[in-house]
């Protein structure tokens, strides 16, 4: 076994570890006399609902959106696709405040319709944890969806035109069958992700009729320190994140590759009507996106210069937290995807993606329950952060590096090998040079998520190590709304510029 | 003396048997239509290709498993160099694979490259030269690994005539200068008439044993005659 292959064996150790382990811990832990009650069944229901509601609704409205994208060329377009990857990275609880800021009591729709004397909206209860959901994943479908209609071939049209075919026999003939194939894999990856929801539902939900699994078990663990409680809801949150994951073998999972995305589709049926309703749902789209951005903006900018010092020493904690995480993210995907490759195994690649089924907040649990015999939780809370955010982000970077590092494997490996070149040398003359695009936007995109994530350290963390996003959650806690919005605004700086520089840094002077 | 015993290379529903020897100091070249297994032949002996059976020795010791560790040197068809090293870079890794080059290494990665043509051209990156140049650099890392045999896999295929006779005449200087052992995979049997004198036959699953260029070409077997068309 050579060097590489035992960081490999390591790395994939410590994320089998992470998951499985720490569920170890947990079910050793959950066989105490506790029980589920109503409430925690209720918690089971919301999250199955609202995650299928969310994906539905998400796809529903990325449906139109995709297609005017599809076959319409216009100003900004680039931008807007550009947009659509932006929910990515953008850390939950700003996005939660932009659109308190659009749909809250006293938001920009509450005070429209108070002019026409109509009662306020609110937003918190399982409404607003959906529009939240769909907020993120709406944009995910677009472009999902946008990528299957670019995926049908110019030449189709063009056949289509040639034989007088009307829209709704392309649809029929092209468009459906394309849907079919698309959606339900992009349904699944939505539901999935609102199924390990806790950040909105954290801010949004609550109560007996908005909970999700996740902040069920944030509960018992913070507010009744019912360790076998919060055990038994971990084991069920893994039990559904597993079922959806089986159920994902068996549907394609479209991939988002971001490539190409900025192109049109030259069509032959077209009418004013078709052009209005694109324009109309572009824009409807484009105002449903930015205007709770632009609120975040506008609302934080005046304070985001004298907040509080206690939110500046969050932020430079937030921005140890997302440097650690990103580093090591790469610390662990290298390796499996260097040992991936060099087996040719799906299989090894395929444990590495694990972690995405699995739950962040079920990991703190288990290291929770681990770590507390020996340390003070507290003093853990940014390392523990740190790794699971990392663990969190390793799926997208392996998809990032490991078809890079297969396709620089196949072009030099052999010259490298007939040079020698192994371990340390084919490291910093080979893979580091050749991966410098994707691993500068795995280490942009494991530390943005990172910087945003509010999750494991809401466990952990007690008054004197908050991290930004725990910060920014508290001073909304305490309703002191201009200094969140500020903060607020000044993590939606952090997360990008994070982001920036490190994808930026990958590219700068990189020789293809 | 490079000694191919009762070699079987197997691939789905492909093989390629061989069981020849090569004295040493030869220039062969190795002919055949495409997808005889020409390449599939020369992995083999540089060690990227695994043998079904038999085994390869050099001066009747078994090569090792690490290609690195043979005593073989390689060009292949393309992506001879790394696109994000500099040209001395590229050929230093001859030298060392850590590239930890002390001033010595330098200067004799300089020299090498002088000896090709490609004088003062070391700060230069590969995306900066012509296709005859890269080949050229690939070359004077051979220069320096200095090892006893040579594998070309038609790393000159791209290039026009006159700048393929111009390198071919290069290998021979090379060869004729380090005393090395040539294997030249080629599709044009000029080439073979040019700088080899014997060539290996890869047809129908079968690299056949060397024969005397002249003579192979003056009478040659059926599946020469077939590749030849004539």
């Amino acid at each position: 076994m050579n060097r590489a292959t035992t960081l490999g064996v390591i790395a994939l150790g410590v994320v089998v570890c992470l998951t499985f382990g720490t569920l170890a811990a947990v079910a050793l832990r959950a066989d105490a006399v506790a029980r589920l009650g109503p409430a925690d069944w209720a918690a089971v229901r919301f999250t199955l609902w609202q995650a299928a509601l969310s994906a539905a609704l998400s796809i529903l409205l990325a449906i139109p959106v995709a297609r005017a994208l599809a076959r319409r060329r216009f100003p900004g377009r680039t931008v807007l696709v550009t947009l659509l990857g932006a929910p990515f990275i953008l850390p939950v609880i700003v996005a939660v405040l932009g659109l308190i800021a659009v749909f809250g009591r006293s938001g920009v729709v509450s005070t429209v319709l108070g002019a026409f004397g109509a009662e306020p909206v609110s937003i918190y209860g399982y409404h607003g944890v959906i529009l939240a959901h769909v907020f993120f994943n709406f944009p995910l479908a677009t472009r999902l969806i946008l990528q299957g209609w670019l995926s049908i071939p110019a030449e189709r049209f063009r056949l289509a035109a040639s034989l007088g075919l009307r829209p709704h026999d392309i649809a029929r003939m092209l468009e459906r069958p394309m849907l079919r194939e698309v959606v339900p894999g992009a349904a699944l990856v939505i539901f999935l992700i609102c199924l390990t929801s806790f950040a909105v539902a954290l801010t949004l939900g609550g109560g007996p009729r908005a909970t999700t699994v996740e902040l069920a078990i944030y509960e018992a663990f913070r507010f009744d320190f019912d360790l076998g409680r919060a055990a038994l809801l971990a084991l069920i949150q893994f039990a559904l994140g597993a079922g959806a994951a089986l159920i994902a073998f068996w549907v394609a999972i479209p991939g988002d590759m971001g490539a190409g995305l900025d192109r049109a589709i030259r069509r032959w049926d077209d009418s004013v009507l078709h052009r209005t309703r694109d324009v109309l749902v572009v824009g409807l789209a484009m105002l449903f996106l930015a205007l709770p951005l632009a609120m975040v903006v506008v609302n934080g900018l005046p304070g985001v210069l004298s907040l509080p010092v206690q939110v500046y020493a969050a932020a430079l904690r937030s921005i140890l937290v997302a440097l650690g995480s990103a580093g090591l993210t790469l610390i662990l995907a290298l390796p499996i995807a260097v040992y991936a490759v060099q087996r040719r195994s799906r299989l090894i690649e395929g444990l590495g993606y694990m972690t995405i089924a699995a739950s962040p907040l079920v990991i703190g649990t288990g290291l929770f329950i681990i770590t507390f015999p020996f340390i003070k939780p507290s003093d853990l809370a940014l390392p523990i952060t740190a790794l699971v955010n990392a663990a969190m982000s390793l799926p997208f970077t392996l998809r990032a590096l490991v078809p890079a590092l297969a396709a620089t494997e196949a072009n030099f490996g052999a010259l490298a090998d007939g040079l020698g070149m192994h371990g340390l040398a084919r490291l910093r003359y080979l893979w580091l040079p050749r991966l410098r695009r994707p691993i500068g936007f795995a280490l942009g995109l494991a530390g943005a998520l990172s910087m945003g994530d509010l999750g494991v350290i809401a466990m952990f963390a007690d008054t004197h190590n908050a991290t930004l996003p725990l910060q920014l959650f508290r001073l909304m806690g305490a309703y002191r709304m201009e200094d969140a919005a500020a903060a607020g605004l000044l993590l939606l700086l952090l997360s990008l510029s994070i982001f920036w520089i490190f994808d930026r840094g990958g590219r700068v002077n990189a020789v293809r | 003396m490079l000694s191919v015993e009762a070699a079987q290379v197997v691939l789905d529903d492909f093989s390629l048997s061989a069981d020849f020897t090569i004295t040493k100091g030869a220039r062969v070249a190795v002919l055949g239509p495409s997808g005889a297994g020409k390449s599939t032949l020369l992995a083999a002996i540089a060690g990227f290709q695994d043998l079904a059976t038999g085994r390869i020795l050099w001066n009747g010791e078994p090569l090792p498993d690490d290609p690195a560790k043979r005593p073989i040197s390689m060009v292949f068809q393309d992506n001879n160099l790394f696109p994000h090293l500099s040209v001395a870079q590229n050929v230093g890794l001859g030298l060392r694979p850590d590239l930890k080059l002390t001033s010595q290494d330098r200067e004799r990665v300089e020299t090498a490259l002088s000896r090709v043509g490609l004088m003062g051209m070391g700060a230069r990156k590969p995306a900066q030269l012509s296709g005859g140049q890269i080949a050229r650099v690939a070359l004077a890392r051979v220069l320096l690994r200095n090892k006893p045999i040579l594998l070309l896999d038609e790393p000159f295929s791209a290039l026009g005539p006159a700048l393929k006779a111009e390198m071919l005449d290069l290998v021979r200087e090379l060869v004729t200068e380090t005393d090395a052992t040539l294997l030249m995979v080629s599709h044009d049997p000029q080439d073979a008439r040019a700088l080899a004198d014997q060539v290996v036959l890869v047809a129908e699953g079968w690299a056949h044993a060397p024969q005397p260029t002249a003579e192979l070409f003056d009478s040659p077997p059926d599946a020469l005659r077939d590749y030849l068309g004539g």
